[in-house]
């Protein structure tokens, strides 16, 4: 995980990839970003394997077997997660498997069982590929990136986390706010956009929000910028109008930029609960959903659903949100997250 | 997309029909199904533990109603205990002499606190004739404070602003001030969302209702909150005591079992529930709905079977047609007040549609009368009108209105009230229609007939009263299996024993 942003890394690559350093160093500096990292990481989701680790503890010592009631309790630790019905038999199946065939005899092995099924769900989401800026070539531009999901789930947050953390790998990045909708949704994206140093592009608040895309994809041309990230209005996913209108926005993505927007990503909140599989359905339907942001990860809620979405729409989750800076924006590590919620 | 609680039941309990008692056997299977019913739609699994034992205890051992099956009754058993543990609506505040009374809003970030803040003040205003003044002391997020002041302009309700200070408690202050200066009696204060693991700002919550003393303390909740609700819920309700709920995003189609953990585990009721983007989207809490939402059911079969019954089906698929064609016509909308009238008397037609589709009304018998009347009369003013007038409403001009009213006995208010409301159905069947609900329906034909006249139910008829919200569809028409006759005995009935 030593970068963020892939794309245009070759440009500025002969000063960050630091020729004049040895392999020792730039491994040791690798390792300590590396750390660092996983240090945040499982601090942002202790209060998540804090209590599934203490629950599963407790619920093996007061039974010391695995039997059914102890399952039962298992099952109700699992839905607790907002994993969902079906991913909590998935997970509860592979345990009884294991259990009869003798291989789950103690605590640990039960913790690697309950690990590699939750992996498999979240690989196999990986596996059918990911959108993003590796698989653009460079000639088109710019990379536009659709940002969407229900309100008041952090998109503006997250835009102005990714505009800043982009920019900083040395890209040319250009903000379009195309919530024209809430009150003061566009100040709050301007805030952001000061703080991140790119320009944005906004209009009037209840200006149609594909003429203000419109502008902002010509202006990104004219510009020569690298990456356009797009903020869109909160909306309800069974709000056909407004559904239509994403779809709208996409369509003139397409028209002005080939093959855009070339990622959309939508946001869920880590304390969704099962209602988020339609919002991840109904939003795919209308806007190509090609990856989750998962946000406020620091709260206690354990951010199950987007392992539900994994497993039943195959979206694989890009970045998560584990708090308020910057930084806090990270891409999402499958391993980390699952090893997080069980070492 | 859910399968609905009863038809899972249903097909659960098939095998083990036609017996005189619920027995151990039904009720066990019955049981496993409410829970996972219950989890789907996000009720915490403590909630829903606790709720299936109760249930288990109602249910062992009762008599079968006559003509009940064991899956309708376990049902009924359910969902009257859901309205049981929801309890009476009591969405008007209470407040004291004292200038200003303060109502404070808190809740984790995003669930819409400040789109809420708005709602109440408007509802306070028009409702329970206060004058509110609002504040603003979210200093962290961007543009938070910008956002209340846009949102205060929309509902026409003053906000107070200080832009010297980044301080909550002075700002406060000064809020207090001013409201008792002007005279605002309600001070409602837009607190900053925060994820409750946040200690400081817990503190600052806490200081605030110090200062403040607040009648309410109002925590908004999101319905599609999950297995995290009741965490969140109880940590404020420890750290600053709340008196009330306000669910807000209802109007998307989470089923809000949140509501229910909330419920149970702090035992403050939902106050509140917010049913859309506009200001005034803001309602009442009704216990029913709720709990038909959250068992995923609604009476609307049992009318789709009625209406299915009794209107010609060639002629409806022909409307149907006409519609999502958009060439609905006012010789159409005569037709279809027709066929309403065959239904019989409107009060019975309203008591079978849940109340997503009617807003919540209710009719006497008496406004029954009078919405008859009006049909009439509806009927009449385009019985008054030409062939071509009736195929294109556009070239009724003034001297045509005058005609058509004086024809009909009417006034040409009434002409331009009835004009308008067909504008509006028409502009709302296209609406439906672009997104894709028609073409969904046409599919059966049975399906589509019932979808065509719930509009007109819902959205037109509702319009005409002046109070209706959006039909809600969510319900799938394909599954009318039962025989008609035996379903409407069945709904009667419960109507009768509820009273």
């Amino acid at each position: 995980m030593a970068f963020f942003w892939k794309r245009n890394k070759d440009k500025f690559s002969t000063s960050t990839l630091g020729l004049d350093k040895s392999i020792e160093e730039l491994q040791a500096q690798e390792a300590a970003v590396e750390r660092e990292f996983g240090v945040r990481f499982n601090k942002a989701i202790a209060k998540t394997r804090d209590s599934i680790n203490n629950k599963l503890d407790t619920i093996f010592e007061s039974r010391k077997q695995i039997d059914e009631g102890f399952l039962d309790e298992l099952e109700e630790m699992l839905i607790s997660t907002d994993i969902g019905v079906s991913t909590t038999f998935q997970v509860l199946d592979a345990v009884r498997k294991g259990v009869s065939r003798q291989e789950i005899k103690d605590l640990d092995a039960l913790k690697r069982a309950m690990k590699n099924e939750l992996l498999g769900i979240l690989h196999g989401s990986k596996a059918k590929g990911v959108a993003s800026e590796t698989e653009v070539p460079e000639t088109i531009k710019p990379y536009v990136l659709m940002v969407v999901g229900v309100n008041g789930v952090g998109k503006t947050t997250t835009i102005g986390k990714l505009a800043q953390r982009i920019k900083m790998e040395g890209n040319q990045v250009m903000i379009c706010a195309a919530d024209t909708f809430r009150a003061a949704a566009s100040e709050q994206l301007e805030i952001w956009s000061e703080r991140a140093g790119v320009p944005i592009i906004q209009q009037k608040q209840g200006t149609d929000p594909a003429a203000v895309l419109f502008d902002a994809l010509k202006s990104a041309q004219a510009r020569n910028a690298d990456v356009l990230i797009v903020d869109t209005a909160g909306r309800l996913h069974n709000k056909s109008n407004l559904m239509a209108e994403l779809e709208k926005m996409k369509r003139i993505a397409g028209r002005e930029v080939e093959r855009a927007p070339h990622e959309t990503l939508l946001v869920i909140d880590a304390v969704t609960g099962q209602n988020g599989l339609e919002q991840a359905r109904q939003f795919t339907k209308v806007a190509g959903v090609t990856g989750i942001v998962l946000t406020k990860l620091d709260g206690t809620a354990k951010g199950g659903i987007a392992v539900a979405i994994a497993k039943e729409l195959n979206l694989p989750i890009r970045y998560v949100g584990i708090g308020e800076q910057v930084d806090d924006l990270m891409v999402f590590d499958p391993e980390k997250y699952v090893n997080g919620l069980f070492n | 997309m859910f399968e609905s609680l009863s038809d899972k039941l249903k097909s659960t309990l098939k095998n083990l029909r036609g017996e005189g008692k619920l027995t151990q056997e039904h009720v066990d299977a019955a049981l496993k199904e409410i829970r996972m019913a219950l989890l789907e739609a996000d009720v915490n699994y403590k909630v829903a533990k606790d709720f299936v034992e109760a249930v288990r205890a109602k249910a062992e051992g009762q008599e079968v109603w006559q003509d009940l099956k064991p899956h309708e009754q376990v049902v009924k058993i359910v969902y009257d205990e859901l309205v049981n543990l929801f309890g009476g609506t009591s969405s008007r505040l209470v407040f004291t002499k004292q200038i200003p009374n303060v109502v404070m809003i808190v809740g984790l970030q995003g669930s819409g606190k400040t789109t809420s803040t708005g709602k109440i003040a408007k509802w306070l205003a028009d409702n329970q004739e206060r004058k509110p003044l609002l504040v603003s002391v979210d200093v962290y997020r961007p543009a938070a404070r910008e956002q209340l002041r846009v949102v205060g302009g929309a509902v026409k309700q003053a906000v107070f602003q200080d832009r010297e200070t980044n301080d909550p408690l002075t700002l406060v202050r000064g809020a207090m001030k001013h409201a008792e200066e002007v005279g605002y009696d309600t001070l409602i204060i837009d607190t900053a969302g925060r994820l409750h693991i946040d200690d400081e700002l817990m503190d600052e919550l806490e200081k605030i209702k110090a200062e403040t003393k607040p009648v309410e303390v109002l925590f908004v909740a999101d319905a599609m909150t999950g297995q995290d609700a009741v965490r969140s819920a109880e940590e404020f309700h420890k750290r600053v005591g709340i008196t009330g709920v306000v669910l807000t995003k209802m109007d998307g189609d989470a089923r809000g079992g949140a509501a229910l953990s909330i419920k149970q585990v702090i035992g403050q009721p939902v106050k509140f529930v917010g049913v859309g983007e506009k200001y005034d989207a803001i309602e009442p809490f009704y216990p029913d709905r709720i709990a038909q939402r959250i068992l995923g059911m609604g009476d609307v079969l049992s009318l789709i079977e009625e209406v299915q019954g009794k209107i010609d089906e060639t002629e409806a698929k022909k409307q149907l047609e006409k519609m999502t064609s958009n060439q609905f016509t006012l010789e159409d909308f005569r037709a279809q007040l027709g066929q309403m009238k065959k239904l019989g008397s409107m009060s019975k037609l309203m008591k079978m549609l849940p109340e997503q589709m009617t807003g919540g009304l209710q009719m006497t018998d008496e406004q029954s009368e009078q919405v008859e009347v009006q049909l009439k009369g509806t009927e009449a003013i385009i019985d008054s009108m030409t062939k071509q007038e009736r195929r294109d409403h556009k070239i009724i001009n003034a001297s045509r209105k005058t005609r058509i009213a004086n024809g009909s006995g009417k006034t040409i208010a009434e002409v331009n009230q009835l004009l308008r409301q067909y504008e509006q159905m028409k502009k709302m069947m296209q609406q439906m229609n672009r997104g894709g609900l028609f073409s969904k329906l046409a599919g059966s034909a049975m399906g589509g007939l019932g979808g065509g006249l719930g509009n007109m139910l819902g959205g037109g008829l509702g319009g005409m009263f002046g109070g209706g919200s959006k039909p809600d569809f969510d319900n799938s028409y394909d599954e009318a299996t039962d025989s008609l006759s035996k379903r409407l005995k069945k709904k009667k009935r419960h109507k009768k024993r509820r009273k």
